[in-house]
Order: structure tokens, then sequence, then C-alpha cells
């Protein structure tokens, strides 16, 4: 998901890391991967499959929010 | 025996004619922790280097590396860290093979433009944000 790299150059606040599930299985099975590519975002946000750039940036932004 | 078959480097060459300037690959490897898989990597990784003359290569080892490892924020191998004139925050763990292959070689461009290729809309919410935002991508070579 090119989403998340591209998010890292726009912002310092960003970190991105792309995982292969099938080599890291106890970080996947962690984060409950089930189907592929799944995005978790702060530990709090997470979605499956790919989403449009505005929905992406809606995840994020809702990640950032206070509880 | 080259990973990448003769049309892929063509294709990557192409790709980098886009290249702007400098990036570093940072590889962690740990050998006793995933032997073959960080060898696997390695070799990925320099055979990618070796289709720009912009791409540097360093290896970095995780047990030895610490300081390195912990201000990269690097915690597994094998991993890849992008970095352009700068450290964008771009991490690849395991083998960038299949579909995150052309994420890796998508993310060197980036990082040596430094010109993400978001919206205005988007750009200004990322350049606002007042807290760190950390985005795992699981993904498979296919």
């Amino acid at each position: 998901m090119r989403l998340a790299q591209h998010m890292s150059v726009a912002s310092d606040r960003v970190r991105s890391t792309v995982i292969e599930a099938t080599e890291f299985p106890e970080l996947s099975r962690a984060y409950q991967v089930m189907g592929v590519p799944k995005v978790v975002i702060n530990d709090r946000v997470q979605f499956e499959g790919a989403l449009p750039e505005h929905d992406f940036l809606s995840a994020v932004l809702q990640a950032v929010e206070t509880p | 025996m080259p990973i990448l078959n003769p049309r892929d480097q063509e294709a990557v060459r192409k790709e980098f004619e886009r290249i702007a300037g400098p990036v570093k690959l940072i590889v962690f490897s740990q050998e006793l922790a995933a032997a073959e898989l960080c060898q696997q990597n390695e070799a990925l990784v320099r055979e990618v280097a070796e289709l720009s003359d912009q791409i540097t290569v360093e290896v970095l080892n995780l047990a030895i590396d610490r300081e390195r490892a912990e201000a990269y924020g690097v915690d597994q191998v094998p991993a890849i860290v992008v970095e352009g004139s700068r450290d964008w925050g771009i991490r690849f763990y395991g083998i960038p093979l299949g579909y995150e292959f052309s994420n890796l070689i998508d993310s060197i461009i980036v990082a040596s433009t430094g010109q993400p290729g978001l919206s205005e809309e988007t750009l200004a919410s990322l350049q606002a944000l007042a807290s760190d935002v950390d985005i795992k991508v699981f993904s498979t070579p296919t």
C-alpha cells in the first residue's frame, strides 16, 4: 500500500512499516491479520483491503483523535 | 543466482530514472534469528542498489548495532529502512517480493524526491498532525 509510505514522506509525524505477514506470524497473530492488506494505525484503527486516499486519511485522523 | 531476472532489472532501471537524489537502504539482519531470510533480503537489496548509482546500502546487525536499531525504531529482522535526504520513517519488515517489491521501488523514488503523490487536502491534514502516527501495513508477496 503505497499511500502509507507517501504519508510518511509528507509528515515527520508519520511512520509506516510494511510487514510481510507470513514471515512474521507472531506479529500477524497479535494484530489478528486474517486477510491482506491489513492496515493498523496507532494500534487503534484498523481496516482490511485498499482504501482510497480520502478514506485512508480519515482513518489516520480517527486514530489520532482524543478518545 | 540473481533474484531479479533481466526483465525485472530493466523495468526497475526505467523506474529509477525518476530518482532525484541519493537514497540509502539500511538493512538490519541477524544471522542467529533468521539467517536464510536475512541473507535473501540482503541479496535482494544489493541487486536493487546496483540498478541506480544513487542508491547505497548499509548492513547492520540488530543485536550488535542496537543504538542504531533503536534510533530507527527497528526491532525485527529482516528489516529495511528507506532513507532519502533524511529519514522519512519508511520501514519494511520481511523480504519485499512480489507486490511489496513494487512498493519498495516506489518508496525509494518518493524518498529521493521528498514529493509525495498525495492531494493538497491530504498534505494539509498530515502537516497539521499534532501527534505521532504509526501505520502498519500487513501484506504478502502475492
